[in-house]
């Protein structure tokens, strides 16, 4: 069937199968910083956001995207390159795979979030496994980018 | 130096971090064929035969592979210099399946929706053989992994199939039965660690086509791609000169793209089709069919004077290698090499077997050896130290090797002393900083947090390799192009290890230019020169020196070129920063670059590993134990490093705290248990617990002042030696809480709940 999403602010027509979903149909359409990690919404390499809130688009049905506003981190090219200066700065980018959903998920926390503690940023973000970096880099450059001590 | 030893940002991390297709799925092409395996259900079986023509009749469906379709060849898929010293005992499909998830048949279709389909549609009548499940008693089992005639080593590793032995290690180094009848106390203890996934998060996949002289091309994400060459030429019956490996960027290893893997099946169906194809494994897949760490039984002695002076060794090992041998006689030899070798004693006896069962293979993971055996090792120690007692580090201080000693490596090599004499090793520092960082003093054996909670300190001592001696080699080419910019090719493979910058880092220092004028590639076996792989902790170590001679030849070749085009005596050109000078004039290296339009100037230089120059580690760790629930949460881990000069700051810092997270996660949670009948329980990141950032406590790293002369720039490695001494430190740690010595990982809070209700 065919179905429109926005994707990026733009309006998309997407041919999809009933049982397909949002991370496969995302990665057919050209959106690679969508990732395949777990396929079981255990790793959280394939976050994207719906209507601005991050969910795990391999167990997202692409036919609940019909009419939504979808975002991935090729749409928030200027957030992700402030954000990842950080993490690079301080090491963090290691293998990278899942630094675009880490990425996408913490532009997200940002608008969502006002002055919010380690706790609550670590909370936000535990979904996202990562399995080279120990996660203390990370955590440093994402606190910078939060404006938050 | 102005480029190495700083904090220089990764190289691709802009691209990386902003989601650019970079990856081998990303770039794949979009009409290749899809290949899901369809896998076997038993622990062990027989195909009598296989019914696939409903299967291939399904519109959509390119084509079914099975045994009967491919060479009928024994090969290995372990990663290592030929000829390789695993042994030869795996088809690309078999008539026998040796472990639940074993590979059936290859279905080829135009979708994944389809193959998946048509996988449903194969009939498969199984003979169904009783499994070998348990390691530890498999050499006395009737039942046999192996029974076929056609498996063969290249050379005498132990291989005894007929007892399920895939490989044994035996040695025996100074008079270690002097030793004991000189000791005043033996202690004697058994160790079990377990299996653990390197859990790397992209999973493997590889896409395969015919170039436009009908040639394979492999795209893998894989850290070895000229052995990938090597063995998939090989399983297909193919001349290697017909086989093409390129390597794009790859989402994490860990020593599980080590083994080739997601590459055989592709490339059949490419061969048999002529089609691009692609295989993508799920997550389930990667558990159940990729290789992990062996689990390891260890029954230890050592022997010791009453005030700690150390005296003998006495190790038997057992290693579960699964269903097939990928590393089995290696991981062994790895662990018997070193894990005493830093140590002074009379001597030691390592007796050690790699066992087959039906079960998953083992393979490479971080540490390889190292660290299972290192848990005995330093557990034992601070069982012995607390026999004696004495504090652990004091015991430690005692026995180490310094400076200028030798390596006491357990190996029947025999080396020339400047081989094993170590020019760097400033372990004493290790021990002695991390004791401070950790406050030793003020919580050693424990302090009382509450009521409930006691506080425990622990320690322990590691090393790795630097690349595998006289076996581990690495390339690099250095070419001047017009305007005077680099190419540097490589063909290590970086993982997330940084090793594209930091490669790029050595030849910028040295030709003295910025680091964006040295434009890195890595690998493509056509192009980029021979190397092993990123694996056994030796890219910076091995490769890095072939990229330090490269880049210093290229610099007098290109003095030379100055001399001839200026007419001047080479001994009269200086080079300074991108200037060459001479006779009161000068020319850029851009300028050089242009003039030199019609002759390329390319160096290739390799270097072998030539020196056992291993890193150093003391590990230390603080954690609170929870006496009412066996709750243990890491308060602090400290781990003071070893590795010569840090080629790059931020990146060995960052990538030494991942390594000590893994190797928390191995201690306290990470593990793959069975059900009843022998099925796996742990096939995705719900049931295989990795440290979350919830998890991950303090983790301090800091590195001591070496410099190995024979490193470049004075680096050894760190890749691997990181993961090791979190087990053993943090069972130490929960030791001084509680009383209570683990011996077998992971060290669960039920275990701890349970030990300490058994206790009371």
């Amino acid at each position: 069937m065919l179905i429109e999403m926005t994707i990026n602010n733009e309006v998309k027509k997407v041919r999809i199968s009933n049982s397909d979903y949002l991370s496969e149909t995302l990665r057919d359409n050209g959106y690679k910083s969508v990732k395949r990690g777990c396929d079981k919404s255990t790793c959280g390499a394939c976050t994207v956001l719906v209507n601005d809130k991050p969910v795990l688009s391999c167990t997202f049905l692409s036919s609940r995207a019909e009419g939504q506003r979808i975002t991935t981190l090729e749409g928030e090219r200027d957030q992700a390159l402030i954000l990842g200066q950080y993490i690079i700065d301080e090491g963090g980018d290691q293998c990278g795979y899942c630094t675009p959903s880490l990425a996408l998920t913490t532009i997200a926390m940002k608008r969502e979030l006002k002055n919010p503690t380690e706790e609550e940023i670590i909370h936000y973000i535990n979904g996202n496994l990562c399995r080279c970096s120990g996660y203390i880099s990370q955590l440093k450059g994402i606190k910078k980018y939060m404006g938050v001590e | 130096m102005k480029i190495v030893n700083k904090a220089i940002a990764k190289r691709d991390g802009v691209k990386l971090v902003t989601g650019a297709p970079v990856y081998t799925d990303d770039l794949a092409p979009s009409e290749s064929l899809i290949i899901k395996i369809l896998r076997s259900k038993h622990h062990f079986a027989k195909i009598i035969d296989i019914d696939t023509s409903k299967a291939e009749s399904l519109e959509g469906v390119e084509c079914v592979l099975t045994y009967k379709d491919v060479p009928n060849k024994p090969i290995t898929r372990a990663g290592q210099t030929y000829p390789e010293p695993s042994p030869q005992d795996w088809k690309i499909l078999d008539e026998y399946v040796r472990f639940k998830g074993d590979e059936v048949a290859v279905i080829a279709a135009s979708s994944e929706k389809i193959a998946n389909k048509a996988m449903k549609l194969i009939k498969v009548d199984y003979e169904v053989l009783e499994p070998v499940l348990d390691y530890k008693t498999a050499v006395h089992e009737k039942a046999l992994v192996h029974p076929e005639e056609d498996s063969f080593t290249h050379y005498e590793i132990g291989f005894e199939p007929e007892k399920n032995i895939a490989a044994k290690y035996y040695v025996e180094v100074g008079d270690y039965k002097k030793g004991f009848e000189e000791s005043d106390v033996v202690l004697s203890r058994e160790y079990n660690t377990q299996a653990t996934h390197p859990g790397m998060m992209e999973p493997l996949t590889t896409y395969t086509y015919l170039d436009h002289f009908g040639r394979l091309v492999i795209v893998s994400a894989t850290q070895i791609p000229f052995h990938v060459r090597r063995l998939v030429a090989n399983s297909l019956d193919m001349p290697i000169s017909n086989v093409r490996v390129i390597k794009p960027r790859i989402g994490g290893g860990f020593g599980c793209k080590q083994t080739a893997a997601s590459e055989f099946f592709p490339a059949l169906v490419t061969m048999k089709t002529g089609k691009p194809a692609k295989v993508f494994y799920t997550r389930e897949e990667v558990f159940l069919s990729s290789t992990r760490r062996h689990p390891f039984n260890i029954k230890i002695s050592v022997g010791a004077t009453k005030d700690g002076v150390l005296k003998a060794f006495n190790v038997e090992a057992l290693s579960d290698t699964g269903a097939y041998g990928e590393h089995a006689a290696t991981v062994m030899e790895a662990c018997a090499e070193k894990i005493m070798a830093f140590y002074k004693t009379d001597g030691y006896r390592f007796d050690g077997k790699a066992m087959y069962t039906n079960r998953v293979a083992s393979g490479a993971f971080r540490g390889y050896g190292k660290t299972q055996g290192g848990f005995a090792v330093e557990s034992i120690l601070n069982e012995l130290a607390n026999e004696i007692g004495m504090d652990p580090t004091l015991l430690r201080s005692k026995n180490i090797i310094h400076q200028g000693d030798h390596l006491n490596l357990g190996t029947y090599h025999k080396y020339e002393d400047d081989i094993t004499r170590q020019d760097s090793c400033e372990l004493e520092y290790c021990l002695t900083r991390g004791k401070e960082l950790i406050d030793w003093d003020k919580n050693y054996p424990s302090i009382k947090v509450s009521e409930t909670k006691v506080r425990g300190v622990g320690m322990a001592l590691s090393t790795q390799g630097s690349g595998v001696l006289n076996i581990d080699s690495g390339g690099a080419t250095i070419k001047l192009n017009c305007d005077g910019f680099f190419t540097l090719l490589i063909s290590a493979t970086d993982m997330g290890t940084g090793c594209d910058t930091i490669l790029s880092q050595m030849a910028a220092e040295i030709l003295e230019v910025p680091l964006e004028q040295v434009n890195v590639y890595s690998a493509d076996t056509d192009v980029t020169p021979y190397d092993d792989g990123s694996y056994a902790s030796s890219s910076t170590y091995v490769t890095g020196t072939a990229v330090k001679k490269a880049s210093e030849k290229v610099l007098s070749v290109l003095k030379e070129e100055v001399a001839i085009l200026t007419e001047t005596d080479t001994s009269d050109i200086n080079y300074n920063e991108g200037v060459f000078s001479y006779n009161d004039k000068t020319m850029t290296l851009s300028e050089l670059g242009f003039k030199l339009n019609n002759k390329q100037i390319s160096v290739t230089e390799s270097h072998i590993c030539s020196k056992e120059a291993p890193p150093y580690k003391a590990g230390y760790a603080l954690v609170d134990v929870d006496l009412e629930t066996g709750k243990i949460d890491v308060v602090d881990f400290v781990g003071v490093i070893d590795c010569g000069t840090v080629i790059n700051t931020n990146l060995a810092t960052v990538q030494a705290q991942g390594g000590m997270l893994q190797g928390i996660g191995m201690t306290l949670f990470e593990d793959i248990t069975h059900a009843s009948n022998g099925d796996e329980m742990n096939k995705n990141f719900m049931t295989y617990k990795m440290p979350s950032r919830k998890d991950a406590s303090t983790i301090r790293v800091e590195f001591a002042d070496s410099y190995e002369p024979t490193g470049p720039f004075g680096a050894k490695s760190i890749g691997e030696i990181v993961i090791n001494t979190a087990a053993p430190a943090i069972a130490n740690a929960i030791f001084n809480a509680t009383g209570i010595q683990f011996r077998e990982l992971p060290i669960t809070p039920e275990k701890v709940y349970k030990a300490l209700k058994d206790k009371r």
